[in-house]
């Protein structure tokens, strides 16, 4: 962990009284300059253009900036059954991601903390399906996944059958219901050894000798784990739950590429809805309002994070 | 004492478990690309080939007008010149970005940052409109921003801004002060404390830095969704989903393709995994 | 550190050049691509320049759409050696993920040279109107086409007393496609009606066939069952009506539709959601299911799946009617070689091109004179029929309604195949008639 230099970095405010003009601190700025007009555009302007664009009445393919009020988002939320079963999708898939994610990655992270051999290979085949798209791990998920019919079945479901085991057979992404848990079961596999990685450095983090200390007072592992580890984890579970939250806040690819997107499928979340609706029906102001909304629930999670993050270093 | 004797085995016997879980999309993967199209569809998937058969590699790579599948060859060509300047690009700005913040703090720098930061989570839902009408209006004589490969370019070191300055800032914190305050009494300028004493001892953040910005664009889906339609300019995601799209292409074909978009980041995971790690914990801010 | 002092300042210019010489040869590499040919010298950056290069924008990527198109394309070969022929087919979904590529595309000022639209509304509302397309005028009057298409589709590609696309076919929506050795062996007849269809069903589920296989993977396709059932049960005058206004999608017929569509899904295969039209049809060419409902490029499918044993005929209550719906290409706003695009036109509305793509695409031509040619039965008998019955545009393939209208049709009925929730999908239907403006 790299805490130390984060000290370091914001140690100053108003720093001493200049004593004299210097140039170099001018051509520091212009240095920045242009980065700071690329994210007021690219970011700050253009958020606020898609803000104005929810406000109009664009349906068509021209722009058509007539002015609609806050009508779209009424329409979303009073009148658009797609928009809040996509809603509802987003947040199961949101609640079982990050809990798999968390409850998976400790797990992993614990077993591993123990110092075993091979430890550096666990690590590798846990961490590596970071590495790949979102597009990667749909298309073959779709493919592991595909139930296949009643007479053939396919992917995982044919596994069972061939191991005896049958009773587990499952639609998968095509069931109405729960379909959305197998595209949290891909999701999960690409970014559980990220948690495990953050638990990880965590726990190397954690001296030994206060665990140590606990288990000469005759602790046991579990309540070591329970209330020594994990509350000095707790920060980590707040970084990682937000930067899991934001990921699966605006997931796109993966259901685009295991194909569970559209109206009335399990897997249809709002940044799929956004598209279809914007690009396929035309819809560009509804798409727009969509987009907000969720750049709000992204907004709720990362700002009150981002502002603690930056006071607590500003204080330190 | 006893506790840990079985306690050993059966963690091992855990991490197995869960390492057969993580590696079997990749068995799968592999298997299923290099048997025939006849053994796929005769439903033996999860068996290892009858024989080793690399016509979906080649179906992906170079494409069948029998089979109605483009090459993916081109699409990872675009996807390499995508990647390779962007990265390069983001690095640079990046580590200039993290200096001027880390080393000449100035009046607002507190708020400015968070600011930045700010960019690296939002939904690029939320700007995708905007942009394609901005890239539009943007053309520089021949250089045409929307639907090139140099205009994705820019969106991607624009967007990459954020995480790069992120990582160089915190980078550079670690840097002394005083090294940059002796190197002022000395005279030196700004760029000549940069290449002097910031630069050198960057490596291992370009390292991190590039990886992070290689992996991310490589992988990266929307944008070019949005921005590069057109299957010239198309990188390998879009051309792969396109692929997977069209219900008729065979499974071993779509496996194929997926293999040939994981490879590049699969190496450098493989290759420079210590780097990696660096980054992804430096991507969540408080590293 | 002083020694490396110099050295570190000539590296990190190094890689300032670096990166410079890196994106100088990106801008090098790609700008060409997309304006000129490297034969055409360096003048060719103007657009208007014949380069020779045609861009064809379509979601003609597998089976006989492809081979259709690729027997075009062999032809131009021929009659246009000196033009070098792009292919931009987007795969997916009838065109939908294709669609939505072709419209970031036209936003972003990047079109094609020639692209496929479906003929009606979507040609009409989303490109005409906002006038994103080229007039053909001039290639209707040096070709003929204003004698040799039927004047309904001359209607229907023009706007304003302008051409603006050419039709490369005529495909028909309101199939019924059954396999004749499951019917034989159970002693069936093809129903003709809705109560035939489920006398039908209830015989063929009783023997452990599933009676209607349907493949809605793509939503699309129970969108277009169900336009079939509306047609069906409101009849021709009535259904044209719902897109028109003079049919209200509040009528107990639609009511009636929706109770009809329902019952049809009880004899759907489990697995639709997982499937594509065409893995619908490989259960009915398999004999696992009996029937299934689908537009008439399942002929080119089992054409091209050598399946021999299929018999057709018009889907529950439309024998007489014509669900039509035509596959067009017309030239954008900006296209960069419009003189090898009107070429390619001129082939796709020609007599011998019509007859080269028809056959292998598993469509009729839309030319009142083509037809001559290796069509299948289906085809020929489907030529006999488009010359009396009734023609309806269809909604699902872009002729009845808007685009926008069109998705909201398509997300209803979707949502219906889920909830089965009779009043309230008519309520959505209601809903998404008057956001189009044609309902009050």
């Amino acid at each position: 962990m790299e805490s130390a230099s984060e000290t370091v970095a914001t140690r100053t405010s108003p720093a001493r009284p200049r004593r004299r003009f210097n140039p170099d601190r001018l051509i520091a700025i212009a240095m920045i300059i242009p980065s700071i007009v690329a994210i007021a555009v690219f970011v700050y302007g253009f958020i606020g253009w898609t803000g104005f664009i929810s406000l109009t009445k664009w349906a068509d393919l021209l722009p058509d900036y007539r002015w609609n009020g806050l009508e779209n988002y009424r329409r979303l939320f009073m009148d658009d059954e797609r928009f809040q079963q996509s809603l509802l999708n987003n947040a199961l898939f949101t609640v079982f991601f990050i809990g798999a994610c968390l409850g998976l990655g400790l797990l992993l992270a614990v077993v591993l903390d123990r110092k075993l051999r091979a430890e550096g290979l666990f690590r590798t085949i846990f961490l590596f399906p970071m590495a790949v798209s979102f597009i990667v791990t749909g298309v073959v998920w779709r493919w592991i996944l595909n139930p296949g019919t009643a007479n053939q079945a396919q992917g995982v479901n044919l596994l069972f059958d061939q191991m005896g085991l049958g009773f587990l057979k499952w639609d998968w992404f095509l069931d109405n219901q729960w379909g959305i848990l197998a595209v949290v079961l891909a999701a999960v596999w690409q970014m559980a050894g990220y948690t495990m990685a953050m638990f990880l450095a965590g726990l190397r983090a954690i001296p030994d000798d206060l665990r140590e200390a606990a288990r000469v007072d005759g602790a046991t592992e579990g309540q070591v784990l329970w209330h020594i580890t994990l509350p000095l984890l707790k920060p980590i579970v707040v970084s990682t739950v937000i930067i899991l939250g934001h990921i699966s806040l605006k997931i796109f690819d993966l259901t685009s590429a295991m194909k569970v997107g559209g109206a009335a499928k399990p897997g249809d979340v709002p940044g799929f809805y956004m598209y279809e609706t914007t690009f396929r029906g035309n819809y560009f102001a509804r798409g727009a309002a969509i987009a907000i909304i969720m750049l709000v629930f992204v907004a709720t999670l990362i700002i009150p994070y981002l502002i603690s993050t930056f006071r607590a270093e500003a204080e330190a | 004492m006893s506790t840990i004797k079985w306690k050993t085995p059966v963690s091992y016997l855990f991490l197995t478990l869960m390492a057969l879980f993580f590696l079997m999309p990749i068995y799968l993967l592999l298997v299923t690309s290099m048997k025939s199209v006849a053994e796929v569809s005769r439903g033996d998937i999860w068996g290892l080939p009858d024989r080793i058969n690399f016509d979906s590699w080649r179906v992906a790579l170079v494409g069948s007008r029998a089979a109605g599948v483009t090459a993916l060859w081109p699409n990872f060509l675009n996807s390499i010149y995508l990647a390779v300047p962007a990265t390069i690009i983001s690095a640079m700005l990046g580590s200039m970005n993290g200096y001027v913040l880390a080393k000449w703090k100035f009046r607002g720098a507190n708020v400015l940052f968070p600011l930045i930061m700010f960019g690296m989570f939002i939904p690029y839902q939320s700007v995708l409109v905007p942009l394609v009408q901005l890239l539009q209006k943007m053309q520089f004589g021949p250089l045409k921003l929307y639907g090139t490969i140099p205009g994705l370019i820019l969106v991607h070191v624009v967007y990459g801004i954020p995480i790069t300055t992120l990582i160089f800032r915190n980078y550079y914190a670690a840097i002394p002060d005083e090294m940059v305050e002796a190197a002022k009494i000395d005279g030196a300028g700004f760029f000549r404390i940069y290449s002097s004493i910031l630069f050198p001892l960057s490596v291992p953040g370009f390292v991190v830095v590039m990886i992070w910005q290689f992996t991310s664009v490589w992988n990266e889906f929307l944008f070019a969704l949005v921005l590069n339609g057109n299957p010239k300019v198309q990188p390998i995601t879009v051309a792969l989903n396109n692929l997977a799209g069209s219900f008729q292409v065979d499974w071993s074909v779509q496996m194929a393709g997926a293999l040939m978009a994981a490879i590049p980041t699969l190496l450098v995971y493989i290759l420079l995994g210590r780097f990696f790690m660096r980054g992804l914990l430096a991507g969540s801010l408080k590293g | 550190m002083s020694y490396s002092k110099r050295w570190h300042k000539v590296l990190a210019l190094l890689t300032i050049l670096l990166v410079l010489a890196a994106c100088g040869s990106e801008a090098a590499t790609t700008a060409p691509a997309t304006s000129a040919p490297a034969t055409g010298g360096d003048a060719t950056a103007a657009p208007a320049t014949a380069s020779g290069k045609l861009e064809v924008f379509s979601w003609w990527t597998t089976g006989g759409e492809a081979a259709g198109l690729a027997a075009l394309t062999d032809i131009f070969k021929t009659t246009d050696p000196n033009v070098e022929f792009v292919n931009s087919a987007v795969a997916g979904g009838a065109g939908s993920d294709a669609k939505a590529v072709l419209k970031t595309r036209m936003l972003g000022g990047d079109p094609p040279d020639l692209f496929q639209v479906h003929m009606g509304h979507e040609l009409i509302d989303t490109w005409v109107v906002p006038g994103q397309m080229e007039p053909l005028d001039d290639l209707y009057t040096s070709e003929g086409w204003d004698k040799s298409f039927p004047q309904g589709v001359l209607d229907i590609v023009s706007h304003d007393g302008h051409y603006w696309s050419v039709p490369a076919n005529i495909h028909r929506a309101n199939v019924l496609w059954y396999n004749k050795k499951v019917f034989t062996d159970n002693g069936l007849t093809a129903p003709a009606t809705f109560a035939e269809f489920f006398t039908v069903a209830e015989a063929l589920q009783a023997k452990g066939i599933t009676p209607l296989a349907l493949g809605d993977s793509g939503s699309w396709a129970a969108g277009h069952l169900f336009e079939t059932v509306l047609l069906g049960t409101l009849g021709a005058e009535a259904y044209e009506g719902l897109w028109t206004g003079t049919t209200p999608w509040t009528d107990p017929k639609v009511t009636e539709a929706l109770e009809n569509f329902k019952k049809m899904l009880t004899f759907v295969n489990t697995d639709h959601g997982a499937l594509s039209w065409d893995q619908a049809n490989d259960l009915v060419i398999q004999g696992k299911a009996g029937m299934t409902i689908m537009g008439d490029w399942v002929d080119a499918d089992n054409l091209a799946k050598k399946f021999t044993d299929s018999g057709a005929v018009a889907s529950p209550g439309t024998a007489g009617i014509y669900d039509a719906l035509s596959d067009t290409f017309g030239i954008p706003k900006g296209a960069k070689n419009p003189d090898a695009a009107r070429a390619f036109l001129k082939l796709v509305g020609s007599q011998q091109g019509q007859d080269a793509f028809n056959p292998v695409k598993g469509s009729i031509p839309a030319r009142i004179d083509a037809g001559q040619g290796n069509y299948t039965e289906y085809l020929k008998s489907a030529m006999a029929e488009w010359k009396t019955a009734t023609i309806v545009p269809s909604v699902v393939h872009g002729a009845a309604a808007k685009e926008g209208w069109a998705t909201a049709y398509i997300d209803a009925v979707a949502g219906f195949v889920a909830n089965q929730d009779v009043a309230k999908t008519q309520s959505q239907f209601q809903q998404a008639c008057v956001d189009a403006g044609i309902c009050k």
